[in-house]
Formats: structure tokens, sequence, C-alpha cells
């Protein structure tokens, strides 16, 4: 914490500290879950110096929906063998998955400002050697459709019937790899895997159709022998009507969910500037004041 | 040296994936498209269940690899060995070596002696890329009976493992029911004058050349270094003792393969004189694995000139 200015120290304090411990798990308001998973991750990358806005903001709605409405998870028995999977190929959002997971009871939510820091378990892309509650080590994108097969398989061996989620980056598709794993899970049929895309249409260098397009994606992953939903990804009962439409049709499905890179941030909505980049004291504490205007 | 019958080595790996998939019931094998040329479809045979033919595509193999893995199987993926860790590298270092998952690869077709396909079909960098890698167990056995065992060692050792074979038929070496154990070498022939350290196709080359050497005067120890890494440091050392000079011999660029182990070790420890057979920073090329290899002096012949050689410096 040193080096950080006494205003957002205490804001992140109590963010974290206080309010998430007292959330109520039992109905929340996924809205209200939403916003403050965006105040952790925010309270979280500043605390750490540098992280991922950008790509965290767009991907907040589809974790929370993931983890609170649609996977049969045991936060308290992490490795379950009957758990839903998740693997979370678009690595560098690891601090909106981290502050999910603690949010769901996996781990502290005071060990979330230790992110990227030396000798903590929540690092810079997941590892989940380090830290309870993660399915998969990601980082390197093009990865995670891949491992999400292979476990799709394991289970399907093993005879479980447990589904497997994976969450991917639209700048992510350029990898080939990707399309190697697309493939693969059509052929093997595959319909306990879900995909899916957080199409929030920047990447690193720019806007993903001035750096490579990759459009038209609903057409692509149809001619790969998959079943496409495309809903509003920052809306809940859209994404629980996609989730609930991918249940087992003997194709894996991917849900493309149109996103804003940023999202809940006006300054950091939609611009590519933020994809990788720590906030100063001011813009901090105007995120901060932005996004709690959104708790009711 | 004593004629012996020939065997290539990817006969001894399907034997140990057969053996495998008997002895433990998570064992299941992914091919990349090159089933047929391995041997390895006659896995699916007697396991259907537990054979995935992924198609030409190298990374995704290895991730789904590394998926069976998480769900408690023991993937064994083979290809040729260029396009299994080269083709693969990353999704091999983050995906199954940064988790330190039960992922067995099996790289066909490596070194020169491939012979006619040549150099985009010849192995000659996978056993540094491997061995590089933190948590990769490297293992290049010398004929089929020691691949098998080398299969059967990867299923008993924790984390992901390497093997390494070829597709020329080789010279037998070891008796059926030979044993490969990570970080174990095995000391063929001992002598006084200088130790000769060779893996894979270049054992039954070496074990000829001590022949030859033995009757020139000088005398040499042999030691077959199937484990790259772990490296057998006590045996090395112990061997090296006393000795004029140490010399490497292997189907593969010089460079950070068994070179770069045993002069890594050496340097460190026992600084002695030391010359290297092996590819020199050159792609293959075409011919027959005989051709081919007499181009880079991967041969008995130039195992005694370069012993000669290193004998012949001063320490």
């Amino acid at each position: 914490m040193e080096g950080m200015s006494a205003e957002w120290q205490s804001i992140s304090r109590l963010k974290t500290l206080n309010e998430r411990q007292t959330m109520s798990k039992d109905a929340p308001d996924l809205g209200n879950v939403a916003t403050q998973v965006r105040l952790d991750v925010l309270s979280m990358i500043k605390a750490a110096g540098s992280g991922h806005p950008g790509g965290s903001f767009s991907s907040v709605e589809i974790l929370v929906e993931l983890y609170w409405d649609v996977m049969r998870v045991r936060p308290e028995e992490p490795e379950w063998p009957e758990r839903d999977r998740f693997v979370l190929s678009k690595g560098h959002a690891c601090p909106a998955l981290y502050a999910v997971l603690a949010a769901r009871g996996y781990f502290e939510s005071s060990e979330l400002l230790t992110l990227r820091k030396f000798g903590s378990r929540l690092q810079g892309h997941p590892n989940m050697r380090s830290l309870p509650g993660l399915d998969a080590s990601t980082g390197s994108l093009g990865h995670g459709l891949s491992i999400a097969c292979g476990i799709a398989h394991g289970l399907r061996l093993g005879r479980l019937d447990s589904r497997v989620y994976c969450l991917l980056g639209d700048g992510e598709l350029q990898e080939g790899s990707v399309w190697e794993s697309a493939m693969s899970a059509s052929h093997f049929g595959l319909d306990h895997l879900t995909a899916i895309v957080d199409r929030n249409l920047v990447q690193l260098d720019g806007r993903v159709t001035d750096v490579m397009e990759i459009e038209p994606l609903t057409e692509k992953w149809l001619s790969f022998g998959w079943d496409v939903v495309v809903c509003d990804g920052h809306s809940f009962p859209s994404l629980a009507k996609a989730f609930e439409h991918c249940s087992g049709s003997g194709l894996p499905s991917v849900i493309i969910a149109d996103t804003i890179k940023g999202r809940g941030v006006s300054f950091m909505e939609g611009t590519f500037q933020w994809h990788g980049r720590c906030p100063d004291d001011d813009e901090y504490v105007r995120a901060v004041h932005e996004l709690k205007r959104g708790l009711s | 040296m004593t004629r012996r019958p020939l065997r290539p080595t990817r006969e001894g790996y399907v034997e140990g994936l057969l053996e495998a998939g008997r002895l433990d019931e998570r064992v299941v094998v992914i091919e990349g498209d090159v089933s047929r040329s391995i041997g390895s479809d006659s896995f699916l045979d007697s396991y259907p269940d537990r054979f995935f033919n992924l198609g030409a595509s190298e990374q995704d193999m290895m991730g789904e690899a590394a998926g069976l893995a998480l769900t408690g199987f023991i993937p064994f993926v083979a290809t040729y060995g260029v396009f299994a860790t080269g083709r693969a590298w990353d999704q091999i270092r983050t995906s199954i070596c940064y988790m330190d998952l039960d992922v067995k690869i099996g790289g066909a077709h490596g070194g020169v002696s491939v012979g006619p396909d040549g150099a985009t079909h010849q192995a000659l960098e996978d056993i540094a890329i491997m061995r590089v890698l933190p948590n990769m167990t490297v293992l290049v056995p010398a004929d089929a009976s020691q691949t098998r065992a080398a299969v059967l060692a990867a299923l008993r050792t924790p984390g992901p493992v390497y093997i390494r074979f070829g597709r020329n038929p080789v010279p037998q070496l070891y008796p059926d029911d030979s044993v490969v154990e990570p970080g174990k070498g095995n000391l063929l022939r001992e002598g006084a004058d200088i130790l000769l350290v060779a893996c894979g196709a270049m054992v039954a080359e070496t074990l000829s050349a001590a022949e030859q050497l033995a009757g020139a005067g000088i005398s040499a120890s042999v030691i077959d270094m199937v484990s790259i890494k772990p490296l057998d440091r006590d045996l090395i050392l112990n061997q090296a003792i006393g000795k004029r000079g140490v010399l490497t011999a292997e189907d593969h660029q010089v460079t950070g393969g068994l070179f770069g182990a045993v002069a890594g070790l050496l340097g460190r420890e026992y600084p002695l004189p030391l010359g290297s057979v092996g590819v020199t920073d050159s792609f293959g090329t075409s011919g027959t694995p005989a051709e081919v290899m007499e181009k880079y002096g991967l041969t008995a012949d130039n195992i005694c000139r370069k012993a000669a050689s290193v004998l012949g410096r001063r320490k």
C-alpha cells in the first residue's frame, strides 16, 4: 500500500474489507454484485500499479452470471470432482475472476489487494497451483479452448455430467489455435462445452476491426459446427437466456456476448488506452465515484 | 561388434503404450494424424474409448492433453518430434509444464537418421527445447526395448515427460525386460582413457567406436545417457574422474542437447577436455539414413577421430 494516496486507500479498504464481507450470498442483486466486483478490480489494479481494467470490466457480468447462476460449484470444496469447470482463456481478465472467486468465498477478500505483488497467490495471470478455485493456469492467448475441450473429453470419459465453460476475448480469436480447438469440439460433439466470447471490440493496439478483422463471428462459429447465441453481455436476463439455450444439443455452444471494453467507468469505455493501464489517483477517485453511483 | 538384430524404436513406443494402457486405465492416447506412421493406431483397436486422433493440429493436441490431465487422465501425445515440440512449444510450456501436468509426449522421427523425408521432418532441436522447460523430464532411448521401458517409466513418473525416438531401425542393445529410470544412465563399457556419452541412435555407433578405439590402444568408458533430464550426474562424474577427456555423441544439434547437458555439468564440477559429435548449427537433408548420418559425422568412425582429437588436446 506504500506510495498511494490516503483517499483511495481508504476507499479500497472500505470496499474490499467491509462491504464485500457483509454482502449476502443468498439472494444478491446481481447488478450490485457486478458493481462491487468492478470496485474490487479497480482497487486491486490500483494497488498493484498495473493490470487490465478494460477487459476485466467487459467480462464482469459474464463471470457473475456464471458463478452465481449457471455453474455448479462448491466454493468450500474447490476440487469437488462433480463441479462445473471454468477456463479463463483471456487470462489477463483475472482481476475480475479473482474478485468473483473471493466474493463466492474461495478465499478471503482481504487477499485481493495482493494482486501481482511478490509472494501473492494472485499472480498477474492465473496460476491454478497457487490459488483455489482456478481450473487452469492461463495467460498465453489461444490456449484455453483446447484445455476446455480436453476437460470435456475427461468429464465424458469419467462419466461425469459436469459442464465446462471457457471465456475468450474477441482479439484472442486471432490466435489460430482457437480454431483448431473449435474444429475439434464439434468433431467430437462436445455439447457439454460452452465458449463465451467477450466481444468488447477492442484489443491492446486498437479496435479489433482495425488491428485484424475477425468478423463475421456468428458465421465463423456456425461454419465450425457450433451452436451460436448472441446476447447482451452486460444484461443478466440476456445472459441467463443465452446460457439456458446452451444446455446440450449435440453441438458445442458459443455465446457471443456483446460487451463494452472498460464498462462501468465512462472514460474507460470503448477505448484501447485502458486495455492494460493503471489509473492515477485522480482517475481512480473519479472511477470509484462513478461506480458507486450504480450501487442500489 | 557382434551383429545385433535391427528394430525401429517406434515399435517399442507402441509396445509401451499398449502395456501402459493395460496397466492403467487412466492412460489415453492422443494422436495427430500420424498414428499409422508411428503405429499407435493399434492402441485404438485395443482401447477405442481412450484413443483420440485430433488431426494435424499440434497446438490443440497439447492443450487437450492438458485438459485430460486436469480431469485425472494420463495422456500420451505423439507426433513427429519437430512438430510435437516446436509447433506446440508454448502450449507445452504454459499449459502443461507450468501446471506440472501428467502429459507424456512422444517425439517420433528424431534426428537426421529419419533420412529421405529431409530437413523439415528431422527433429534436431527437440531435446534442447524440451530440456529447458521447468518440470519436464527428457528421455532418449537407444533401442526398441528401451523405448518401451521409457514409456513405462513415463507412466510412473509424475509430471510432463518427453520421449524422443527414431524412425530408422537400430541395433537391439537391451533385453526385452529392460528398465528405464529418470535420472539414471547405463554404463555399457568401462575403460581408462576417455569417457564417451551417447544417447538414442548414437549409442550403438558409440559402442562400435569403443571397440575400434580398443584396437588402437585407447580404452573408453561408454555411457548410454537415456535420461538427459534429469541427467545422471553421479554416473558421469564417477566415470569422468581419472579420464583424459569426454566426448558426447547425439543425433541432434550439439547446442543445447546432450552435449549442452554434459558440458554444463563438467564445466561446473569437473572440467576436462571435451568434444562432441552431433549436428553443428545446420539443417538436415534427404538421403538414406546411412548417407545422411555419414554427412553429419554421426558414425563410429567419426566418433573415433573426435575421441583421438580430444585426447590429443592438453588439459
